[in-house]
């Protein structure tokens, strides 16, 4: 692989691509991260793109049928559901307050 | 090194099972991702650290119903996020055969656990080696079972197409009479097979009694390619281990599987994938890490899970996020699947030449702990041996094959789908 693939390649994650992708996963970065993720990234993308070498496969999965009779039965009770919460009220979750 | 400086657990707490059963007596350490009842779960994570589940997972039940006592949860790297124990928030474990060393993971401390003799025996999670791993660097047991063949209901999800439940133990039989204990379908848990249906003639008898140290007539395939890239001192307590296997009436032959190239690859992919969807529920309002923000939803849920996650945990939830993302999903994530179709296909055919399969379970010895955690990339490819058989869905075992350095090496013995009566076999004949 010649030098300036690579540079192409390194140029492919740019913080700008961290931020968007930390944004669609609802993560936030400081600064520092961003910057050593987009150069790590670049290392990892770059090793998965041998998949592309990969050959297509006729799979034929034996497939099991698990459904079941959707029976009620007893779940956890709404005190235990809730037990785990930073905030409730009259028995609901709370989420934070939409300004 | 005193045991307490090991860090084995993230919390010791006892909890007490049935009077009598096949385990009454036993201690167990319970791998901190599956939840116990009343007992704090972490997953290794902050964002976790007062998480309280109301419910047992299956496999926590079964021990308790099998006279188990659990004396504590594992460390583990954060939500098993990782290949040395270092990414835990609760600090790294130390390597009860040597302390500068880490003992593996993500199962680390469940490894540990049974090596300084903490607990006699030991459960973890296995997505990708996670119980092979830390069994190989700590010198004893483990098995990772057939997909579908332990319950993963209350097993905190990582990547589900990929985990399973699997038994450490400081011998072959005793992980596989742990095995006895948590195996078999769970109503639960829609992926549990009963392996009685799901493959023609399988054994009669348990586990523990496949241990019969007899392997003679038994054909064993060793996998060249897996062989090749590991560390020449694993490598010669490998062939050591082998050759004894031979002199015990086994017969030895070669067998290559082209597609392993592409497995580490495949694998992350998919495991990342997979972890960025399954972490999304980590918003902080039903469980976990809430940081107390208000204002825009999004907003407030990105600052908490910046608190909580750990840098591997958003390094994969973030790769996984990418892979899925409009315009590079069939580039990553749907090539992935194509190689993991391809691995299985490939192990299929090896196993109709070999009853069982053998690689070194590890490439290499364990590092020192704060050695590797630098260069994410050359972690994931210490991987390289463990993940396939992930990937096939099949059984492994993870046995000791003696030392090299004065550290321990495994031997890793792989089995058919719901194949595991032969690979505890052949690992038997391996303690002999």
């Amino acid at each position: 692989m010649s030098d300036t693939a690579d540079e192409e390649r390194a140029a492919s994650v740019t913080a700008d691509d961290v931020r968007h992708v930390a944004e669609l996963a609802r993560v936030d970065l400081d600064e520092g991260e961003v910057d050593e993720f987009a150069a790590q990234f670049v290392d990892i993308l770059e090793y998965f793109e041998a998949l592309d070498e990969v050959p297509e496969v006729d799979t034929e999965d034996d497939l099991a049928n698990v459904m079941r009779p959707d029976e009620v039965r007893d779940g956890l009770s709404q005190e235990e559901a809730l037990s785990n919460a930073t905030e409730t009220e009259d028995g609901y979750f709370k989420g934070p307050r939409v300004s | 090194m005193a045991d307490a400086d090991l860090n084995v657990f993230v919390t010791e707490e006892r909890i007490e099972g049935e009077d009598d059963g096949p385990l009454a007596g036993k201690t167990v350490a319970v791998k901190d991702n599956l939840s116990t009842e009343g007992v704090r779960t972490t997953c290794g994570s902050a964002m976790l650290d007062d998480y309280v589940p109301p419910y047992d997972a299956t496999v926590v039940r079964r021990l308790k119903g099998a006279g188990a006592t659990i004396v504590g949860k594992a460390n583990m790297d954060e939500f098993g996020m990782g290949g040395t124990t270092e990414t835990s928030a609760y600090g790294p474990t130390r390597n009860p055969v040597d302390p500068e060393r880490v003992p593996g993971g993500s199962s680390g401390g469940s490894a540990a656990a049974v090596a300084a003799g903490e607990a006699d025996l030991a459960l973890g999670t296995d997505t990708g080696g996670s119980v092979r791993n830390p069994a190989a660097f700590c010198g004893v047991v483990g098995i990772k079972p057939t997909y579908g063949l332990v319950s993963r209901y209350g097993l905190v999800a990582y990547a589900n197409s990929l985990e399973q439940v699997g038994p450490l133990a400081p011998t072959v039989e005793g992980a596989a009479a742990l095995l006895d204990a948590v195996a078999g379908p769970d109503e639960r848990d829609g992926t549990t097979r009963d392996p009685t249906e799901a493959v023609d003639d399988y054994p009669d008898g348990s586990y523990a009694d496949a241990a019969d140290g007899d392997v003679d007539g038994t054909t064993i395939g060793v996998v060249s390619d897996l062989v090749e890239g590991a560390d020449e001192a694993v490598v010669g307590a490998f062939e050591d281990a082998i050759a004894d296997l031979e002199s015990q009436g086994a017969e030895v032959v070669d067998v290559s599987l082209e597609s392993v190239e592409h497995a580490v690859q495949a694998y992350y992919v998919i495991a990342m994938s997979e972890a960025s969807s399954n972490l999304a529920r980590y918003d902080g309002v039903r469980y976990g890490k809430s940081g107390g923000y208000e204002g825009n939803w999004n907003d407030a849920f990105a600052r908490a899970r910046e608190e909580g996650f750990g840098p591997e945990v958003k390094r994969r939830i973030l790769l996984g996020t990418y892979a899925l993302s409009a315009g590079y999903h069939d580039k990553y994530y749907k090539k992935a699947q194509d190689a993991r179709a391809w691995v299985k296909q490939d192990f299929d055919e090896a196993l109709s030449e070999a009853d069982v399969l053998a690689t070194p379970t590890m490439p290499v010895l364990p590092p020192k702990v704060g050695d590797s955690l630098d260069d994410p990339l050359s972690l994931y490819l210490m991987d390289a041996n463990t993940v396939p058989v992930n990937l096939a869905n099949l059984p492994a075992i993870s046995v000791p094959a003696g030392e090299a350095e004065g550290l321990p090496v495994g031997l890793q013995l792989v089995g058919p789908k719901f194949g595991e009566h032969d690979i505890v076999r052949v690992a038997s004949a391996v303690e002999n």
